[in-house]
């Protein structure tokens, strides 16, 4: 059985497309309020490691776990569908390429969820929304549609989009890769905010500098194993293997 | 060009027109009925499924509307199915048109980006929801104007019932072709009637593709 | 009246020859809209404005009006003004011109695409605008449009069953024969319709191979 204290667990994860094995057995917790980054090479199985957490990418073996509850449960399809939506709207998720609906203003990116699943009245959808925008600062541009804001424009209201369901977890896809770089930081920024807030998020990035000031807590990956795991003092200072100082020493040279 | 024999027919002709429309008006909306369910059988989760909507697909493309609406309409009886003319244009030439519009239907809801239905789901909305919500909106867009080159098509389809003998537009100048030796005449009164309707739908169907277009 | 499909054995050969005329109707009726197609799209885009503007009726024309009405115009036509062309001529004659305006529109649009700097290129190695179109832009437009004009190929094959209202012996007046004597309809429809799709899918077949190649070749 789980450990009912651990907030987040994942259990024995195992991906394998055919013959190519993705994740190989890894297993990871997360307490209430913990933020953790994990890194590695493209390839190494990061970004199928989160997708897993809300089962956009399912499994193939092993458990996923959000505050005592099985989110990967083994159900007939029906239920399983319904189990499933009602656990993804307690895991906010962003992605790389925003995904924000491009026939919906900012505002109605954010309310359209709530009033449809939790049956908001359009009054309280709008306030939300309000809210919503303004923690990521988008408060000035809630009718404006996704073609007429920036990459970090679009990738804020998409974050306000995803907090707007009152997620328990957070989850970050590369969420800064896509961006400029002058507008990596105000997406930075309101990803620190919500660290300020305690919320519980993993977070897929490039980012040493940024992983390193705001998390709890690095995971490297490679070839589909947790090579190294700790606080970011030690991985990113002191690693302990020599894959992760080949990796960061490579990533240094790069950002150069 | 005998212009007294085109002014004495013409209001036959007008008649034949309003056929003509009312033909292929039913014929598109048949036509996109059937597109929308063989577009959500082709985009099923159940492999039978999807292999019923591909060989809807593929057998109505690959014959004849010609001999489709022949099989229905002089082969039906014998099957049980008893259709007057019009029924069976409607019908065979409806379902004939579907078999496209399936394709250019499936064709815009796979165009619209995966990350689109991740999003959706990811904010916990059903496949259902995710699909009439996200999905469908900015598919819809997409379809216009190839649904356009479609009902284009479907127009000019209609001509096929003058071989069942439907007194529509091609009919008509086929009959009195026959009656009067005047092809040229006869065509002129068809074609200019086809063109109008043509451009008119080509019109309309522009002015959709405008208005749904995202600011 | 039920089914009886045993009546099909005594009637295979007449099918069977009707199946021949139909892939020569739409062999020799592609061969025209491919050529036909590429004279049109020259004149469409080149010829004197006194040509183009008629000719560009004549295309709107062609391609605001159903084939079937067409057909009925050049086979009563032609014999209006005293030219009694067999059926089979006057039916590869509508087919062929139908679908050479709609060749037309694709090749027109992929001259147009053609680099610029191909005719530039070609006129400034000395070869006149004519010899440029010819050697230089035209052979490369065309391979262009290939897979596109397949489609307008497949669909010429089923179109070829109107020409059976104008009278040629092709698969669809040959099981209309059939039926004429055995009052058997929906089985030889079938039959025929089955071997429609059988030329169909070989058609759509050897597009695929010809676009495999193409795309190697590029």
């Amino acid at each position: 059985m789980s450990d009912h204290r651990k907030f987040v667990q994942i259990r024995h994860a195992q991906k394998s497309f055919g013959t190519l094995e993705v994740l190989k057995d890894i297993s990871l917790t997360v307490e209430r309020g913990q933020i953790v980054a994990i890194i590695g090479p493209s390839g190494s199985g990061k970004s199928t490691l989160l997708r897993a957490i809300n089962d956009l990418d399912p499994l193939t073996g092993g458990e996923v776990w959000l505050d005592g509850v099985q989110v990967n449960k083994s159900l007939p399809f029906r239920q399983y569908e319904k189990h499933i939506n009602q656990m993804r709207q307690d895991i906010g998720m962003v992605f790389q390429h925003f995904n924000l609906f491009p026939h919906m203003t900012a505002r109605e990116n954010v309310t359209m969820a709530p009033k449809m699943l939790k049956g908001l009245s359009k009054e309280e959808a709008d306030k939300l929304a309000e809210e919503q925008l303004d923690k990521v600062g988008m408060l000035e541009r809630m009718d404006y549609y996704p073609s007429q804001l920036s990459g970090g424009q679009k990738q804020r209201v998409a974050i306000a989009r995803a907090l707007a369901m009152k997620p328990k977890l957070m989850l970050f896809d590369e969420a800064t890769s896509a961006l400029d770089p002058e507008l990596v930081d105000e997406v930075n920024q309101v990803m620190k905010k919500l660290a300020e807030e305690h919320m519980t998020m993993i977070i897929v990035t490039h980012e040493m500098d940024f992983a390193a000031s705001v998390c709890d807590r690095v995971l490297f990956m490679d070839q589909g194993v947790v090579v190294e795991e700790g606080p970011p003092s030690v991985v990113f200072k002191n690693p302990e293997k020599e894959r992760t100082r080949a990796f960061l020493r490579k990533h240094l040279e790069g950002a150069k | 060009m005998d212009m007294d024999l085109m002014l004495r027919v013409y209001p036959f002709f007008l008649q034949a027109a309003g056929t003509t429309i009312l033909l292929s008006v039913l014929t598109a909306l048949l036509g996109l009925a059937c597109g929308t369910l063989g577009a959500a059988a082709r985009l099923s989760r159940f492999a039978f499924v999807r292999f019923l909507g591909a060989a809807y697909v593929s057998v109505f493309r690959g014959t004849p509307a010609l001999i489709q609406l022949f099989i229905l309409y002089f082969g039906g009886p014998q099957i049980g199915i008893q259709l007057d003319a019009f029924e069976a244009g409607v019908i065979g030439l409806g379902i004939n048109a579907g078999a496209y519009m399936t394709e250019t239907i499936r064709g815009a809801i796979i165009s619209i980006d995966k990350g689109q239905k991740e999003a959706a789901r990811t904010l916990g909305l059903s496949r259902w929801q995710a699909m009439y919500r996200i999905i469908l909106p900015q598919a819809a867009r997409l379809m216009v104007r190839p649904l356009g080159v479609n009902l284009n098509m479907l127009i000019k389809a209609t001509a096929l019932v003058a071989a069942i003998s439907v007194i529509e537009l091609t009919y008509t100048a086929q009959r009195y072709i026959g009656s009067t030796y005047k092809p040229f005449e006869m065509f002129l009164l068809a074609g200019v009637l086809y063109m109008i309707i043509i451009y008119a739908t080509g019109r309309a169907v522009a002015w959709l593709d405008r208005k749904v277009q995202i600011t | 009246m039920g089914l009886d499909f045993t009546v099909i054995p005594g009637y295979l050969d007449i099918i069977f020859l009707g199946c021949l005329w139909t892939i020569a109707i739409t062999v020799a009726s592609a061969l025209l809209s491919f050529f036909g197609g590429i004279v049109f799209a020259v004149i469409a885009l080149y010829a004197p404005l006194l040509i183009r503007l008629p000719f560009r009726l004549f295309e709107w024309v062609f391609m605001g009006t159903p084939l079937l009405l067409q057909l009925f115009l050049i086979y009563f036509g032609l014999v209006q003004i005293g030219v009694d062309l067999p059926a089979f001529v006057a039916g590869v004659i509508g087919l062929g011109l139908h679908f050479a305006v709609y060749n037309s529109e694709l090749i027109q649009t992929a001259i147009l695409s053609v680099d610029k700097g191909q005719m530039e290129a070609a006129r400034t190695v000395g070869l006149s605008r004519g010899q440029a179109l010819r050697k230089v832009v035209v052979p490369q437009a065309v391979r262009a449009v290939i897979p596109p004009i397949g489609n307008n190929m497949i669909a010429l094959l089923k179109d070829s069953a109107l020409v059976s209202v104008i009278g040629v012996s092709e698969l669809t007046l040959s099981a209309q024969r059939a039926i004429g004597a055995t009052y058997r309809p929906f089985e030889f429809y079938m039959l025929a319709a089955a071997f429609y799709y059988v030329i169909n899918l070989c058609m759509e077949w050897v597009q695929r191979r010809i676009e495999r190649r193409i795309a190697l070749s590029r």
